[in-house]
């Protein structure tokens, strides 16, 4: 095409467009976006709105029949959802929990900026969370309001919504969890009605936060992931309150000083959302949420490479393996399978393609596996143990063996034993160190009620106990001669 | 507010459309001016640094200099400097910013504005475009006082409160008459609250029109209230007395804590700032 022509060409097409412009087409953007999703904001007014036929889940472990539409209660209606938060001790479920997810296709959102309900509740109690966002296909976009106080009159929450551009295609619409800790574990019931998101106008953005608004150092090594963790937002509202929620990462973008350190943050396979350690240096991660700097922050320490624990030597034939990535070890086995106050502290760590195990502020916790093993041929325990928390940490390793019937029921006169091992002035930190203890040295009688010096026919569990909440790290826990 | 399409002149002929669409299509945020149409005073704040001093001078301290009380008779708790941490002009803007700092005495300093001396007038209308903090304790205001202060003792030399708002409110502003019979907490006073809104997050222009016989209260574009000798008269069982004939002079200020919007809380955020994009005299 000449090229003169079409500047011409171009030049009375902008001509028109001017004309059409000055005609006062103000709508012009929302006319020519493509097909989307609808800018519905009602979820529950009368009745449920849009939100077709399948859009009740609870979650796992709650009271699946919490919920029904009261037709005589209601904010200046006949009609609101009912929950009715059951007893903890209801053997369906101790308490209520439960999705709204919109089986009419997702929403666009993005033109709201909160999510209201007014609520009520059978006597004054506290709910544990009230939210959107949760969709059980990844709660991408979760945010939660915790501790929200009802009372037995009407009254009308206000949930922001962080960065209302994320919410483009959203399914979930409303969730809430409520038990009975604040009730001495009694039932009771309250009502949400006129759900609905909307464009207040009048939220304000305080400020997003991340770690709790707290500045944290980490001293890491390469190749480890990293997560994030307390992320959230604190408001303003009409009232002049603040409002603080809690919200996924997906709302934040994050921003690492030193890209050569750590990598982008994203989803890895656990569906955890981490940036790996790629190289050492220092690298401070900060964040933003709808343009505005989060508080806290995360320096990333990288020193060097995790170094594992040595490979055992050995010889396979000679070893009965609990864990350890050199030898074929018992299956099914479990790192945590009861656990005192501290279950979540407990992780699998790789560095390398080497796993070890991570235990944090422990008091006591089992480890098991499917069946029992026969170490009595054996004359030897091998562990390595790095202590992570400060020398004079206590750490007992026990040994339970279910006894001929192969079956953990305990020590009162059935045929269990147990006995324990006391390896805290063996322990340094911050270095493995490892152990090969003579089997006959687990002598100590054992929390559990073991006596010391157990069978080893039918070895079930180890256990590691600590009177002094200790941190560790675990690897190849096997049994040789 | 500011005339942005000067920014696209060099744009060429997309300049001509632009003007066209805002002949057409802008939103007049400006408010309508029927009588008071002959701008006689503006103040656009278009040179960086201190306001200009030919316009503006400065209530400096905590009222003690004034022979009030501390706290300027409100249990106020800032201390009012000329400082540019306090009081600037940038980019368009006059910055009157309150900080949390211990200073002469106070917990926080602020500043305090005025045309006394420089600029004064009987009747017109008088409007600015701002846009208020937020949070406890946050107390600003545009107001003004007859020039006879100094002799014709409070309240008898009128106050009229063109924009008074209280941090923790931030959807709602209210303008207010001060005169003998009507002062202080009983003074002739209305409140405006924004639907779908704020004050803090986004400016609005606050005025009034105050000719000899009534003071229009307005917000943007809506007229929220009207003060007139016959309001005052019903209002106080005809005790009070219209003092608005003299001239007047321009107050801006951030006042911190006192009586009216009480002390600061833990999650007040400081430093905040009032933006004032300008201030404009018209008379008839």
């Amino acid at each position: 095409m000449n090229y003169r022509a079409k500047l011409k060409d171009n030049f009375i097409y902008l001509l028109a467009a001017m004309m059409l412009m000055v005609g006062c087409e103000r709508e012009l953007s929302d006319d020519s976006v493509l097909a989307t999703n609808p800018k519905k904001g009602e979820v529950f007014t009368d009745n449920f709105v849009s939100m077709g036929s399948d859009f009740y889940f609870p979650f796992l472990g709650a009271k699946p029949d919490v919920f029904s539409v009261d037709n005589e209660e209601g904010y200046e209606s006949d009609a609101s959802i009912r929950i009715d938060v059951p007893n903890a001790n209801d053997p369906t479920g101790g308490f209520a929990g439960a999705i709204f997810r919109s089986d009419a296709g997702p929403r666009d959102l993005s033109g709201f900026d909160a999510l209201t309900f007014w609520a009520k509740a059978s006597q004054g109690v506290t709910i544990g969370e009230f939210g959107f966002g949760v969709d059980f296909e990844g709660d991408v976009h979760r945010v939660a309001l915790t501790n929200t106080s009802l009372s037995t009159n009407w009254q009308k929450i206000t949930i922001p919504i962080p960065d209302a551009s994320k919410l483009t295609q959203e399914r979930g619409m409303f969730w809430f969890s409520a038990g009975s800790q604040g009730t001495g574990g009694n039932a009771y019931t309250f009502w949400v009605d006129e759900v609905q998101f909307e464009k207040l106008g009048t939220v304000r953005l305080e400020n997003p936060f991340i770690f709790d608004g707290q500045d944290v150092s980490l001293n890491v090594f390469v190749d480890q992931e990293i997560g994030t963790e307390n992320l959230g937002a604190i408001f303003n509202l009409e009232n002049g309150q603040n409002l603080s929620v809690s919200a996924a990462p997906s709302y934040f973008e994050f921003i690492s000083s030193d890209s050569n350190v750590n990598s982008d943050f994203m989803f890895n396979d656990q569906d955890q959302f981490v940036t790996t350690v790629d190289n050492t240096g220092t690298s401070v991660v900060t964040a933003q949420l709808a343009n505005q700097l989060a508080l806290g922050s995360l320096t990333l320490n990288a020193t060097g490479s995790f170094d594992n624990a040595t490979d055992p030597t050995t010889p396979a034939a000679n070893v009965t393996s609990v864990y350890s990535d050199t030898y074929t070890s018992v299956t099914g086995f479990d790192p945590g399978i009861f656990a005192g106050s501290n279950i979540g502290n407990i992780s699998v760590q790789n560095f390398g393609g080497n796993e070890h195990l991570s235990y944090q502020s422990v008091d006591f916790v089992g480890l098991g596996w499917d069946n029992t093993i026969d170490v009595s041929s054996k004359t030897t325990m091998h562990i390595d143990i790095q202590l992570k928390s400060a020398a004079g940490s206590n750490v007992v390793i026990e040994l339970i063996d279910f006894g001929p019937d192969d079956t953990d029921n305990g020590f009162g006169g059935s045929d269990g034993t147990a006995g324990g091992f006391n390896a805290s002035n063996l322990l340094v930190q911050d270095d493995w160190i490892s152990l090969d203890i003579p089997l006959s040295s687990f002598t100590l009688p054992t929390g559990g009620g073991g006596s010391g010096s157990p069978n080893l026919s039918n070895l079930g569990f180890v256990v590691f106990v600590s009177n002094n909440g200790a941190s560790f790290l675990v690897d190849n826990i096997y049994f040789y001669n | 507010m500011k005339i942005k399409s000067q920014n696209i002149v060099s744009k060429g002929f997309i300049f001509i459309g632009a003007i066209a669409l805002l002949n057409s299509c802008e939103v007049d945020t400006t408010q309508t001016v029927t009588t008071f149409d002959n701008l006689v005073m503006s103040d656009e704040f278009n040179v960086d640094g201190a306001p200009d001093s030919n316009l503006w001078t400065y209530d400096i301290g905590d009222g003690t200099n004034e022979g009030l009380p501390a706290g300027w008779g409100n249990n106020e708790l800032q201390y009012y400097t000329d400082r540019p941490e306090n009081v600037t002009v940038e980019n368009g803007y006059l910055l009157i910013t309150a900080q949390e700092e211990s200073f002469e005495g106070s917990s926080y300093t602020s500043a305090r504005i005025k045309t006394e001396g420089l600029f004064e007038q009987a009747y017109g209308r008088f409007e600015a475009r701002i846009k208020v903090p937020y949070g406890q304790g946050y107390w600003p205001a545009f107001w003004l006082l007859g020039n006879d202060c100094d002799t014709n003792t409070w309240p008898a030399c009128g106050e009229i409160d063109i924009m008074e708002y209280v941090g923790d409110e931030p959807t709602r502003v209210f303008g207010s008459a001060h005169g003998p019979g009507f002062s202080g907490g009983e003074s002739i006073s209305k409140d405006f609250v924004l639907e779908n809104a704020r004050f803090d997050t986004e400016f609005h222009v606050f005025g009034i029109e105050w000719s000899p016989d009534y003071i229009n209260y307005y917000v943007d574009d809506v007229l929220y209230q009207q003060i007139t000798r016959e309001t005052i008269a019903e209002q106080t069982d005809g005790q009070g007395e219209w003092v608005f004939d003299g001239p007047f002079y321009i107050i801006l200020n951030v006042a911190i804590g006192g009586d009216l919007p009480g002390s600061p809380n833990s999650e007040t955020v400081f430093p905040q700032t009032m933006l004032v994009d300008y201030v404009r005299v018209y008379q008839e």
